[in-house]
C-alpha cells in the first residue's frame, strides 16, 4: 500500500500513533512531577513537611496552610486584597499593552520598510541575549530619574519591553504570506487595516504564547517591587506571598509557603488551559487557501 | 556567426546598464531587498508609527540601562560610591587573574551549555513532533505537563529536586540505586563536586521544553497540510522524510527562534545550581557564568566587574546565535 502522508493534528486515534504515546510518556511522567508535587505540598500538614526522610505525596491531606496564611494576611496592616488588586491591574496592563505594542512593532520589522531597521532588529536580538542581573541597579537608576518610584508605572511601563516577545511574534509574521498583504494593499487597505484584519488573526498562536510568557514573567516578577517600590500598599502579591513565608518563623512559615506556591500557580494554569487552544490552533491556515 | 550577434547583444547590455541614472538603478535595486508592496511611499511613517510604542519603551527600560551597565564594565563601582573609571582592568583582571572563572566557571558554563543547548533544542523538537502527530485531547494533555516546569518555576522545583537528591540512604534516587544495587553507600549528591555538575545538567534538561518547544509546536500544527499530501504523492516514505523534508523547512522562523532560546538559556540559566547548592557552589563545581556575575555584583558588590563578566558572556551567546542564525535565516 502507498503511503499516504500523515496528516498532522489526526482528527482520530490510530494504531500507529500508540507508539509515539509510549515514546513521550516518559518525558512526560517527568515533568509531571512539580505539578504533583506543588499540590501535594500544599496540603501537607506539619509533621509531613518535616518529615524525615522528606516525603513527595502527601498522606492526610489538610487545608491548615492555606487558614494559616489566611490569619496571618488578615492580622497584617494591608488586606491581601489590596495586593490582588495591584498585582491583577499590573499583570493585566502588561500582558494588554505588551502585546499590542509587540504585535505592532513585530509587524512593522516584518512587512513594513523603513530605515534602521535591520539596526532595530539586531539590537532587539543582543538585548534578549543580555542577562537581567547585570541591568537591575542600572534600571534602577532610570526608574529613580524619571521619578516612576511608588507608582503602577515603575511595575508596568518597564516590564512591557520583552524582547523575546518581540522576536517570538516577529518570527511568526514573517510566515504570514506577502501575497496576502499585497492584496489587501490593492484592494485599498490602510497599514493599520493590514494589521488588524490580516496580522493580528493570522499570528494567533505566536500571540497567545507570548501573552502566557509575558504573563509569567510579570506575575512572578518580584523586581519591581523590591527595587521601584517602597510603599508596602503598592506591592504585589508575588513580593507579599515571599515576604509573608520568610518573615514568619521558619516552621510555620514552610507550611504558608507551600500554599502560596500553589495559589501563585494556579493562574498559570489556568491561563495556559484557556490560551493552549490559540496555541495549537490549527485554523490559521483557512484564510489563506 | 551567432556568438558573435550574442557578444553584441552582451555589449548593449552591459552599455544599458552603465548609462542607466542612478536614481532608477536604486529603484532597480530595491524590490530585490524586500518585497514589492513595500514601495509604497508612506512605508517609512507607517513603520515607525508602528513601532514606536515599544521602541519608546525598549530604549528607556531596556537600551539605557543596558548601555549603563556596558559602561559600569570600564568602571570600579561597588553600589555606594560614585563609580571610579578604570578602563579595560576589569576584562584584563577576568583574563589574567580571576583563575575561579578561567579554571572552572567558563568551563562548567560551556559543558552545561553544550549539553543543555543542543539536547534541549533536540529534545523540544521531538516532542513537539510526536505530540503534533497525535488527536488533540491527548496532545493538549501531555503538552500542558511537558510545559509546567517553566510555569512551577523556582520553590517548587528547588524543594521537589532537594527532596528527590536527598543526600542520606532514605533519598529518593539514593534509595532506588541502593535497592537496584548500583550503589552500596549514600551519595551527598548536592555538595558532591563530582556529581553536581551532571545533576544541574539533568535539570536543565528536563526544564528546557519552554518557549521555543510552544513556538515549535504552533509552528508545526500550523503549517499547510496540503504540503504533506503533495509530499506523499511525491515519494515521500515515512514520517521521518515527512519531518526533514516538509516540516523542517516550512518552520523555518519557528525553528529559529527555538534555536535562539535554546542557546540564550543554555548560557543564562544560573538559578538551578543556585537553589539546589547555594552560590558559590561546593568546590565551584557547578559555578556557571551567570552565578560569578551574581557572586560578584550582589554578594560582593562589585558592580563593575560583574557588568564586564556579562558582557563577555553576551559576547559568547552572540557568538553561539550567529550560527543558529546561519542555519535557519531565511535567503532574501
Amino acid at each position: 500500500m502507498a503511503y499516504k502522508g500523515h496528516r498532522v493534528n489526526p482528527s482520530k486515534f490510530e494504531k500507529s500513533q500508540l507508539k509515539l504515546i509510549l515514546a513521550v510518556l516518559p518525558i512526560v511522567l517527568l515533568t509531571g512531577l512539580p505539578i504533583i508535587f506543588i499540590f501535594c505540598h500544599a496540603l501537607k500538614p506539619i509533621d509531613e513537611l518535616f518529615a524525615f526522610p522528606p516525603q513527595f505525596f502527601v498522606y492526610k491531606p489538610t487545608f491548615e496552610n492555606f487558614s494559616k496564611l489566611m490569619k496571618v494576611s488578615r492580622t497584617s496592616g494591608i488586606p491581601m486584597s489590596r495586593y490582588v488588586f495591584n498585582s491583577v491591574i499590573i499583570t493585566g496592563s502588561v500582558v494588554f499593552f505588551g502585546i499590542i505594542f509587540s504585535t505592532m512593532a513585530a509587524f512593522a520589522l516584518s512587512k513594513l520598510r523603513f530605515k534602521g531597521k535591520t539596526t532595530m532588529l539586531n539590537i532587539n536580538q543582543a538585548a534578549l541575549m543580555f542577562v537581567p542581573v547585570a541591568v537591575a541597579i542600572p534600571r534602577y537608576l532610570t526608574v529613580n530619574y524619571l521619578q516612576l518610584t511608588d507608582t503602577y508605572f515603575a511595575h508596568i511601563l518597564t516590564l512591557i519591553p520583552i524582547p523575546v516577545v518581540l522576536f517570538l511574534i516577529k518570527q511568526f509574521v514573517d510566515g504570514v504570506p506577502d501575497s496576502l498583504i499585497e492584496a489587501a494593499y490593492i484592494d485599498g487597505a490602510s497599514e493599520f487595516k493590514v494589521y488588524r484584519t490580516i496580522v493580528l488573526p493570522l499570528t494567533k498562536p505566536a500571540i497567545a504564547t507570548g501573552a502566557i510568557m509575558t504573563f509569567q514573567q510579570v506575575w512572578a516578577n518580584m523586581e519591581t517591587s523590591n527595587y521601584y517600590i517602597n510603599k508596602e500598599s503598592m506591592k504585589s502579591l508575588t513580593f507579599y506571598m515571599n515576604t509573608v513565608a520568610n518573615a514568619n518563623n521558619t516552621v510555620a512559615g514552610q507550611g504558608m509557603q507551600a500554599a502560596a506556591s500553589l495559589i501563585m500557580f494556579v493562574p498559570n494554569l489556568v491561563l495556559f488551559i484557556i490560551l493552549q487552544s490559540s496555541i495549537m490552533n490549527t485554523m490559521a491556515h483557512s484564510g489563506i487557501k | 556567426m551567432s556568438e558573435a550577434v550574442m557578444t553584441a547583444t552582451a555589449d548593449a547590455t552591459v552599455a544599458e546598464t552603465v548609462v542607466k541614472p542612478e536614481a532608477e538603478k536604486a529603484r532597480v535595486n530595491k524590490p530585490k531587498r524586500k518585497k514589492k508592496f513595500a514601495t509604497k511611499e508612506n512605508q517609512n511613517k507607517a513603520g515607525y508609527t508602528f513601532m514606536f510604542p515599544f521602541a519608546f519603551l525598549f530604549v528607556l527600560f531596556i537600551i539605557i540601562p543596558i548601555g549603563m551597565a556596558i559602561i559600569l564594565s570600564f568602571t570600579n563601582f561597588d553600589t555606594l560610591q560614585f563609580p571610579e573609571w578604570i578602563g579595560f582592568d576589569n576584562y584584563i583582571t577576568l583574563i589574567t587573574s580571576d583563575t575561579i572563572f578561567m579554571k572552572k566557571v567558563l568551563m562548567n558554563t560551556i559543558i552545561f551549555a553544550v549539553a543543555v543547548g543542543p539536547g534541549g533544542y533536540v529534545l523540544s523538537f521531538l516532542v513537539a513532533w510526536a505530540l503534533s502527530q497525535m488527536t488533540r485531547g491527548v496532545r493538549t494533555v501531555f503538552a500542558l505537563i511537558v510545559y509546567s516546569p517553566t510555569m512551577t518555576g523556582g520553590v517548587a522545583m528547588t524543594v521537589l529536586w532537594k527532596i528527590m537528591f536527598s543526600g542520606d540512604q532514605t533519598g529518593y534516587i539514593n534509595s532506588w540505586l541502593i535497592n537496584l544495587g548500583v550503589i552500596t553507600e549514600p551519595i551527598i549528591w548536592l555538595a558532591s563536586e563530582q556529581y553536581l555538575l551532571i545533576i544541574v545538567i539533568i535539570i536543565g534538561l528536563w526544564s528546557s521544553m519552554g518557549v521555543g518547544f510552544l513556538a515549535i509546536l504552533a509552528g508545526m500544527l500550523n503549517a499547510d497540510e496540503s504540503l504533506y499530501e503533495a509530499a506523499a504523492i511525491d515519494g515521500v516514505k515515512n514520517r521521518f522524510q515527512e519531518m526533514i523534508y516538509i516540516t523542517v523547512p516550512s518552520m523555518k522562523p519557528q525553528m529559529l527562534f527555538a534555536a535562539v532560546m535554546a542557546i540564550v538559556n543554555a548560557f543564562q540559566n544560573g538559578a538551578i545550581s543556585t537553589q539546589l547548592a547555594g552560590n558559590p557552589t561546593p568546590g565551584y563545581s557547578a559555578q556557571l557564568i551567570v552565578n560569578h556575575i551574581e557572586d560578584y555584583g550582589f554578594i560582593r558588590y562589585e558592580m563593575g566587574y560583574a557588568a564586564a563578566v556579562s558582557v563577555v558572556l553576551l559576547l559568547l551567546v552572540m557568538v553561539f546565535s550567529r550560527v543558529a542564525n546561519a542555519l535557519f535565516a531565511e535567503k532574501e
